[in-house]
């Protein structure tokens, strides 16, 4: 039911672990199964320069996060908020329609790091 | 890849016997058992022969039991059948939090019908009390329907106790046994049950056909509408091949019941204890009170589709009741049942035996387990391990 690509982020997922020193950290739980996200970003000037996440979810939800993680680093604080979870979607070469929720995961919890960072900063 | 099937509450294989019995009444043995002719009366004895192996395997009379296409249409025709049947006498049901949704759902459906429905609850144990059971009996209660063994966490519910009660009372008893045939004892008198349910596809038989043991004396409600067979019980040309396998599958599974199962108890005895070693796990549903197939545990902190889908990477199939994976995106109704906190049911992991599982696969899933519940760990933010 899932793509190449999201089996590949799922089994292989990017930038596990955490930024001890992160600039801004977001927490996002899944309203409608109860799964969680938590992201944090390293910036400098303006562009994120690192990003680690960790996930307790689906496949779909892994695999979005490792996938936000890959598309936000190096992108500017102005860009990186513009990601919206159909953009990851369409990155894994789709979801199937009943995990299109878990997207909104990763990019809630993006959104959330972006303002704490903000608020910090 | 190696694969290690561990998902035998979901289904099982077709026996080599079952489908050697089955293949006649595909093509040479094709008549339709109603036909006066010799085709119809060759088909009519199949039917016959499958009939009374089932009766006798139940302790019941020939005239007993119907054929089904399975284990869901045989809990919707003994509730709704009897519900309709003895809407005169109450409108009052009794079951359990933790039926199949065979039960769940015509249950669910008679509420909106104007019958009141009370789903007692289960312990910690994942089982059902009798006192909770006689509590809940009102003046006006018609039928009680509670599940023999759990197709989750196996736990085995009180039936012969229940259906005492029920019987001195007046009111029908309906029992789920599409998990326990070939692990516990399904006969039905020493069960006290009026109606009782069975599929083949979990003991080794073909999908889409099951049967339903009805008492001498009880009414039911056609639920399907067509021609006068099954006693007028439920209409339609019988599958005959279907109900052949059914009939075969049940044999085999009563005849070897004392030699396999206790083979299978030992080898999930062994896995279980190998799984209770990772931190952080535990054991949902008695330990005890259990059919010996069954494992159902919790790994703290991690999300059971995830494990599945690593586990499937493996060659290993198994299940989860979380929300994940439900479609619903609601986590087992089970789990909760038994008062887990979501996020514990979340991770959940039902492995299944049957009775071709080898020590090899045991030690083969013992050894693939531990590191891909520590990776998710690795990769869950609710775990500072
Ligand atoms: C306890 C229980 N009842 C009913 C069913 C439904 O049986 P069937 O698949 O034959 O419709 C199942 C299995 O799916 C089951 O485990
Ligand atoms: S995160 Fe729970 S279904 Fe995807």
């Amino acid at each position: 039911m899932y793509s190449d690509k999201v089996m590949d982020h799922f089994q292989n997922p990017r930038n596990v672990g955490e930024i001890p020193d992160a600039d801004g950290i977001g927490v996002e739980g899944n309203a409608r199964c109860g799964d969680i996200m938590k992201i944090w970003i390293k910036v400098e000037d303006n562009r994120i320069v690192d990003v680690k996440f960790k996930t307790f979810g689906c496949a779909a939800a892994v695999a979005t996060s490792s996938m936000i993680t890959e598309l936000v680093i190096g992108k500017t604080i102005e860009e990186a908020e513009k990601i919206t979870n159909t953009a990851v979607a369409e990155a894994l070469d789709g979801l199937p329609p009943v995990k299109m929720h878990c997207s909104n995961l990763a990019a809630d919890a993006l959104k959330k790091a972006i303002e704490d960072y903000k608020a910090k900063h | 890849m190696k694969t290690v099937y561990l998902d035998h509450a979901a289904t099982t294989s077709v026996r080599d016997e079952v489908l050697e019995a089955m293949l006649p009444y595909f093509k040479d043995s094709f008549g339709n058992a109603s036909s006066v002719h010799s085709f119809g009366r060759e088909a009519k004895k199949a039917l016959d022969t499958a009939r009374e192996t089932v009766a006798e395997i139940l302790n019941a009379d020939f005239n007993e039991i119907i054929f089904t296409s399975g284990g869901t249409e045989s809990n919707n025709l003994a509730i709704k059948g009897a519900a309709h049947q003895y809407k005169q006498r109450g409108t009052h049901l009794i079951t359990s939090a933790i039926e199949h949704p065979a039960v769940l759902n015509p249950m669910k459906e008679l509420e909106k019908e104007g019958f009141t429905v009370t789903y007692l609850p289960v312990n910690e144990q994942g089982i059902v009390s009798v006192e909770a059971f006689q509590n809940a009996v009102r003046d006006d209660t018609i039928l009680v329907s509670i599940m023999h063994a759990n197709n989750e966490i196996g736990t085995i519910q009180p039936i012969a106790a229940i259906g005492k009660i029920a019987r001195e009372r007046g009111i029908l008893m309906h029992t789920d046994a599409v998990q326990s045939v070939g692990y516990l004892n399904i006969d039905v008198d020493d069960l006290n049950v009026d109606l009782l349910t069975l599929s083949a596809h979990k003991i080794y038989g073909p999908k889409g056909v099951g049967a339903l043991y009805v008492r001498k004396g009880v009414q039911l409600v056609p639920q399907i509408r067509g021609g006068a067979q099954e006693r007028r019980k439920r209409a339609g040309t019988e599958n005959t091949a279907g109900i052949v396998g059914l009939a075969k599958a049940l044999e085999l599974a009563h005849r070897e019941q004392a030699a396999v199962v206790p083979k299978i108890e030992k080898l999930r005895d062994r896995l279980l204890e190998g799984i209770l070693q990772i931190p952080h796990t535990r054991l949902n549903g008695s330990r005890t009170e259990r059919l010996p197939n069954n494992i159902n545990v919790c790994f703290e902190f991690i999300e059971g589709e995830s494990l599945l889908l690593n586990l499937d990477l493996k060659g290993i199939a198994g299940s989860s009741g979380s929300a994940c994976t439900s479609g619903s995106l609601e986590p087992s109704h089970v789990l909760l049942a038994l008062g887990l906190p979501h996020e514990i049911a979340h991770g959940s992991l039902r492995l299944t035996l049957g009775r071709d599982n080898t020590d090899a696969e045991i030690d083969y899933v013992l050894e693939c387990l531990p590191p891909i519940v520590e990776r998710l760990r690795q990769m869950s933010p609710l775990y500072n391990g």
